[in-house]
């Protein structure tokens, strides 16, 4: 018999959920900052600055995360730089989180009508004032399911950092799997943690959806 | 002198040419109203005025603040022209009284105590200075299009633009926004204004421009371009045919 | 700061990359069809299947979506042989795409299914046909096409999801890759190339995406 109790494969596996959560909101915090920072880009009036974003975007969103994740890694280190798993993880997943946040936001953005730019405009508002006081309140208010939705992805996504060795809770279940002998249990209890941290973050993006939608049916 | 000048305007959509050479001179004081069918480019020209659109050949002068396509000329030229829609486009998230104060404060940095003020004299000037904290979708449509007036005086604009104002609204909440107008009218305001009410353009106006494919067809004074058209354009327009 | 970056290096292992390019492109297509047909099933069953099996459905869809692909991977394939079902790595690979997939697919049809306007399901009713001949005839193939946009941007996903099979020795682009940067010691160069192909290959499936909606929706416009 194996002389691991379920009760120890559940402890260290809540012990490594502590990291996946500080990855998660790392790279949601960074990547928001970035999202936003691409979004006035991404909508400005400047065009380098247009498809300077849209190509970050596409580069981003049109790769796989696994591959960005290997890229940080071993780029940085060709760089000279000793980078530890960590902290190449972040890098990643911040740029990862950002590109997608940017679209999201973006569409929030554009769902916004016109005339509310040519209205803040004709007030001879700048750009810039037109973001922060007139479109971006409102957008904000579309913004938060989708955004709420999105955190969900950005979870599972930390299960990459595994593999290039960051230990969360995904590379532990591997490390007392090996330990253990017993993946059924271990994979098994990893996936539920991961599903009690990621449902009810669905959950609410749906249920704030909904609340949205029968606001808006009102006015 | 004038106070708004427009020369040779010319502006394309792609291919379709909209404006054809506008030339319009409007003194102080003056209030105009822009008669014409649909798609002879009223719109069009207003928003020129205001910036909303580039334009691609000519000049346009507001005090003199020239149009150009960068934002400092452009806050310059939108700072002594309002505008006022056919849509009201008063922002939802902000209360009427907000709506009314947001753009003194951010764009001529007044204190939220004489922003405050001036919202609330400007909304008893359009007789609504009870509805201050009501929000846009709580407000009929005659309400908001006097609110947005409201928003566009708070700005102490030299001239304000009105793109068909009353035309999104039902038939009894017209007389509210027009009265207004009227007032604004009375009190030296120079309006520039389209519309399809042909009634008041004739009471209020002092003169009235005749658009017909991209070009000012006809333009004098009310009695003279509604009791005596000189082309045929404007007779059919005017049904008098 | 000398920064060399050599990918002559590669030349030599371009057969290791065709293999790996092979084994994505056959994992994506064969996964893209079971997936599609897994989607299309759980929707039918959530949108009008039998309301004993519909809960079911709903865990697994919600199972799949609040847990991460790695995990479902390992599971199938370290943990189900502890409980007698042993899979080889291609197979474990495959199944986890599958039901991976089709859970997603399932809710995205699904919107598409439920975007059909009323009048359709009443129009065939009065032409006398049952509910699954509805389904079959009238309400499929527009929700797909009303959806076939975010269903190609799923698929994308799942061939890039594809990579993490490398981790159970799954033979693809990725594997290709680590397999050469453990032997040249090139591990950028290596991951740019496989990085390049991933790109390429999302291009070439959108583009296939787009030409099968063109075989399968002849008729332009979906019904709103
Ligand atoms: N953003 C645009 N892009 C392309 N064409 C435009 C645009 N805005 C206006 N047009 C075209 O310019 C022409 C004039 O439009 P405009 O809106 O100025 O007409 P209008 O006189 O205001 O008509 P209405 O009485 O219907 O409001 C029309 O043919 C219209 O199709
Ligand atoms: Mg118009």
């Amino acid at each position: 018999m194996s002389p691991f109790t379920t009760w120890d494969i559940v402890r260290n596996l809540l012990l490594a959920t502590q990291w996946t959560v500080l990855l998660s909101l790392i790279a949601f915090a960074g990547g928001a900052v970035v999202a936003l920072a691409a979004l006035l880009a991404r909508t400005s009036r400047n065009r380098w600055a247009r498809r300077g974003t849209v190509f970050y975007i596409e580069l981003f969103q049109g790769t796989p995360l696994l591959m960005q994740l290997f890229l940080f890694f071993f780029g940085l280190s060709l760089l000279g730089l000793n980078v530890p798993p960590w902290l190449a993880a972040a890098v990643a997943l911040i740029l990862w989180t950002g590109a997608f946040l940017a679209e999201i936001w973006r569409g929030c953005v554009e769902a916004i009508p016109r005339g509310q730019w040519e209205a803040s405009a004709s007030l001879a508002q700048s750009y810039f004032e037109q973001m922060r006081y007139v479109i971006l309140p409102q957008a904000l208010r579309i913004a938060v399911p989708p955004t709420v939705g999105f955190s969900v992805q950005v979870v599972k996504a930390t299960a990459l950092t595994s593999i290039i060795g960051f230990v969360e809770l995904s590379k532990a279940s591997t490390m007392i799997t090996n330990a253990t002998f017993q993946p059924f249990v271990v994979y098994g209890f990893a996936a539920l943690i991961y599903f009690a941290l990621c449902w009810p973050l669905s959950k609410s993006s749906q249920l704030l959806e909904r609340k949205l939608n029968v606001a808006h049916r009102r006015h | 002198m004038s106070l708004i000048a427009v020369t040779e305007v010319r502006k394309r959509f792609g291919a379709n040419e909209v404006l054809k050479g506008i030339n319009l001179d409007v003194a102080p004081g003056e209030v105009i109203a822009i008669i014409g069918k649909s798609g002879s480019g009223k719109s069009t020209l207003l928003r020129c005025i205001n910036g909303l659109e580039t334009i691609d050949e000519g000049s346009i002068m507001v005090a003199g603040a020239q149009l150009a396509d960068d934002e400092l000329h452009l806050r310059a030229l939108r700072l002594k022209v309002g505008m006022i829609f056919q849509g009201f486009n008063l922002f939802p998230h902000l209360s009427a009284g907000r709506n009314v104060m947001l753009s003194p404060m951010v764009v001529k940095k007044i204190s939220a105590k004489e922003a405050e003020a001036e919202a609330r004299a400007r909304l008893a000037q359009v007789g609504l200075e009870h509805k201050f904290d009501a929000y846009p979708d709580e407000l009929s449509g005659g309400q908001q299009q006097r609110v947005a007036i409201a928003r566009a005086l708070a700005m102490r604009p030299l001239a304000l633009l009105c793109d068909e104002i009353t035309s999104a609204l039902d038939p009894e909440l017209v007389n509210e926004v027009l009265q207004v107008v009227g007032k604004l009218a009375e009190e030296g305001m120079t309006l520039l204004m389209v519309t399809h009410e042909m009634r008041f353009a004739r009471e209020v106006c002092d003169r009235v421009v005749f658009m017909h494919q991209g070009r000012v067809h006809e333009i004098g004074p009310p009695d003279i371009v509604f009791e005596s058209p000189k082309t045929l354009e404007l007779r059919q327009f005017l049904g008098m045919t | 700061m000398a920064v060399g970056l050599d990918f002559g290096a590669l030349a030599d292992y371009a057969p290791v990359f065709a293999k790996g390019v092979a084994v994505t492109c056959e994992l994506t297509l064969v996964v893209g069809g079971l997936g599609l047909a897994l989607g299309i099933l759980c929707a039918w069953v959530r949108t009008q299947g039998p309301r004993v099996i519909r809960p079911f459905v709903s865990i697994y869809v919600e199972l799949i979506r609040n847990t991460p692909f790695l995990i479902q991977l390992f599971f199938i394939f370290f943990g189900l042989p502890a409980v007698g079902v042993s899979l080889g790595e291609m197979e474990a690979a495959i199944l986890a795409m599958v039901v991976n997939l089709g859970a997603y697919a399932c809710e995205i049809i699904r919107a598409g299914i439920e975007a059909t306007p009323r009048g359709q399901y009443e129009a065939s009713a009065s032409l006398a046909m049952s509910r699954l001949q509805t389904f079959r005839y009238v309400v499929l193939r527009p929700a797909l096409q009303r959806i076939w946009p975010a269903l190609t941007s799923q698929l994308v996903i799942v061939m890039f999801g594809s990579a993490v099979c490398s981790q159970i020795a799954v033979e693809d682009i990725t594997f290709a890759a680590n397999f050469i940067q453990s032997r040249n010691f090139r591990a950028f160069e290596a991951y740019i190339a496989a990085t390049l192909l991933y790109l390429a290959l999302a291009l070439l499936l959108r583009q296939g995406m787009r030409m099968l909606a063109l075989v399968l929706f002849p008729r332009r416009r979906a019904v709103r």
